[in-house]
């Protein structure tokens, strides 16, 4: 079972916002939607679900052209952003209404109902209005009328953007059993890179209104195919610079490390050398061993994480370590970088090595 | 520390004034006359509640409030399924919406003696239009000035031109209020447009729709000028409603006892039936 885009595009008043995109969406694990915010996350979703047109390309569902079938007719569930729940009706109609729509037999909904409730923890609401409920159990109610629901495909819209950092994790971990097996195609849509981390299966990294790529999450996050794909699946930003390769080393500056691996074999001239904030450490160690120099900016602790903004490269980097480190603000600090985990793109954004 | 004293009375002083001056006294005033007979020279001799027994008797009144219920009834049946119909049907963005919004305006601004000479005029059987062209083309049998039928067919036309735009203005401010995530997430249960209608954007109207109808029953209650001016009454007492009957009475026979005892009467009945209107129709937002 696969919702299958080919080629499909949506022209807003001759501008054009998704370019042809194609894409394979398999059921049974999760189809992340990666990107900022206007990369076309939202688009490409209201094209799948019928709510927006498309421009040109068709909508496959198991085979099935659905290119042109009302959003009525698709047997789809949409979760947004925002909490969209009918305000007028209890939790229990809410959940029940596409049910009832559907015409399912009255001990059926109940069923149904029952059990979307159960998962998501609702059971006690059931007779509450929506706006008698917390955000978070506003979100549950939405996601179960999703779930409740006999749907082919389900779409995810940056669910849990607006929700706290605890229930946000909270539902994170409930979401991947909640779809588990309940043969649907899942797309998620989400700005937050380490989010399709965490949530696995498969990521398509958008930009600008088209596909850069896509591919197993952990695959692409540990070779994006080109600098804007590696920018956008980077929190912070990844650390970029322009390097000069001659003959058997990288010169950045005063900088210099040696050209190993697949680098090794690249044509001496300029690259976009790239590097994730946690392989730039303030300690010396055996995989990091490459010092840069920089006057630290800012500094931010996060957890058990905390990162140094330097000034270095094309746009200042970020350092990201474990632990608490003493930096002093304006003050110029020695990093390491793991030179192997060094990502090279030729000066057009591809990846070379 | 919270200072208590009753400065705060200052501040109703104003509006109690207000109030005094335009309903107060003159209510009182209709109070006195309602339990006294009057003759000329300012003779006043009491009469207690006489004139309220003699008009909650009186044929004659039953019978205009019979037909003041059945045009309030009429044109609250046309004119609320119509308005929500044109408020549906009207755009929610782009050029032609401030053109529709002007266009339904429009009859409202028109004064009321004016909106009755008007479609006296448009109906009169030989020269006006719609008169004209009914009578001589359609070949219908068409005259307000004899006919009941005709007349009451006229007044609630009228009054529909008057005053669907008002139903369709709050309607349509209530169904522009409505997201369009809340179409959107219809769309996906699947929701045929019937379903939509139902189970969201008449759910979402109701506020709205609670004052529409409060002010149209109110307003059509109480209409005076149109149908005055329009049939005068007639033909016979056919089109007598309550305030064209009251006048009648007050300033054609210079009753001023009965009179005020039956505005008493009829302002009881306005405001009973909106207040019992207004409760059961929010009874349930209280819970």
């Amino acid at each position: 079972m696969a919702l299958v885009l080919n080629n499909i595009t949506k022209v807003v008043r001759g501008v054009t916002h998704i370019k042809p995109t194609s894409l394979t969406l398999e059921k049974g694990h999760f189809n992340v939607l990666l990107g900022e915010t206007g990369a076309g996350k939202t688009s490409l979703i209201k094209m799948m679900a019928g709510i927006d047109p498309i421009a040109s390309g068709t909508v496959v569902m198991d085979g099935n052209d659905i290119t042109k079938l009302n959003t009525q007719k698709r047997r789809i569930s949409l979760v947004h952003q925002f909490f969209v729940n009918y305000p007028h009706m209890t939790v229990f109609d809410n959940i029940a209404s596409p049910l009832r729509v559907a015409g399912m037999s009255k001990s059926e909904i109940e069923g149904r109902v029952g059990e979307a409730a159960d998962i998501l923890k609702l059971g006690p609401m059931l007779h509450r209005r929506p706006h008698e409920l917390s955000g978070g159990q506003q979100q549950r109610c939405a996601l179960a009328r999703a779930i409740a629901k006999d749907s082919q495909a389900v779409f995810l819209d940056e669910p849990l953007a607006n929700l706290d950092y605890k229930l946000r994790e909270e539902l994170r971990e409930l979401l991947p059993e909640l779809f588990a097996d309940r043969g649907a195609v899942v797309v998620y849509a989400t700005s937050e890179p380490e989010e399709a981390l965490l949530l696995g299966g498969e990521t398509a990294l958008m930009v600008d209104g088209k596909v850069a790529q896509f591919g197993p999450t952990a695959e692409i996050y540990r070779a994006p195919s080109s600098l804007m794909a590696a920018q956008v699946f980077s929190d912070p930003p990844i650390n970029h610079a322009t390097v000069r390769k001659q003959g058997s080393a990288f010169h950045l500056g005063e900088v210099s490390w040696a050209a190993v691996g697949d680098a090794a074999g690249l044509t001496d001239g300029d690259y976009t050398v790239a590097i994730r904030p946690n392989h730039v450490l303030p300690n010396v160690s055996a995989e990091a061993r490459v010092a840069v120099t920089g006057t630290v900016g800012v500094t931010e602790l996060s957890g058990s994480e905390s990162s140094a903004h330097f000034e270095f490269g094309d746009n200042g980097w970020v350092s990201l370590a474990h632990g608490t480190h003493p930096y002093s603000l304006g003050e110029d600090h020695t990093f390491y970088m793991n030179t192997d985990a060094c990502l090279y793109f030729a000066l057009d954004g591809n990846r070379v090595a | 520390m919270k200072t208590e004293n009753q400065k705060a009375w200052f501040f109703v002083l104003p509006v109690l004034l207000l109030v005094a001056f335009n309903a107060l006294i003159p209510m009182m005033t209709v109070v006195n006359y309602s339990v006294q007979e009057t003759f000329g020279d300012n003779l006043f001799f009491w009469e207690g509640l006489t004139w309220f027994e003699q008009i909650l008797r009186s044929d004659r009144f039953h019978a205009a409030l019979g037909r003041q219920f059945m045009f309030t009834a009429l044109i609250l049946i046309i004119e609320i399924p119509l308005g929500i119909a044109i408020a549906l049907s009207m755009p929610r963005k782009g050029f032609w919406v401030p053109v529709c919004l002007v266009l339904m305006a429009l009859p409202m601004l028109i004064p009321w003696n004016v909106v009755g000479a008007m479609w006296n005029i448009f109906a009169l059987p030989d020269i006006g239009l719609m008169g004209y062209f009914l009578n001589h083309v359609l070949g219908i049998n068409y005259d307000m000035t004899q006919d009941p039928v005709a007349a009451w067919v006229t007044i609630i036309t009228m009054d529909v031109w008057h005053w669907t735009s008002l139903v369709v203005l709050l309607a349509y401010a209530g169904l522009v209020s409505i997201p369009d995530a809340y179409y959107q997430a219809a769309k996906i249960d699947g929701a045929s447009n019937w379903s939509v209608f139902r189970f969201i954007q008449l759910p979402k109207m109701k506020n709205v729709l609670t004052i529409a109808i409060l002010l149209r029953f109110m307003d059509s209650f109480n209409i005076y000028t149109e149908p005055f001016v329009l049939t005068g009454g007639g033909p016979g007492n056919s089109t007598t409603l309550l305030s064209i009957d009251l006048v009648k009475i007050a300033l054609g026979q210079f009753d001023l006892g009965p009179a005020a005892a039956m505005s008493l009467i009829y302002f009881a009945i306005t405001l009973l039936v909106s207040w019992l209107f207004y409760t059961l129709m929010t009874k349930d937002d209280l819970n």
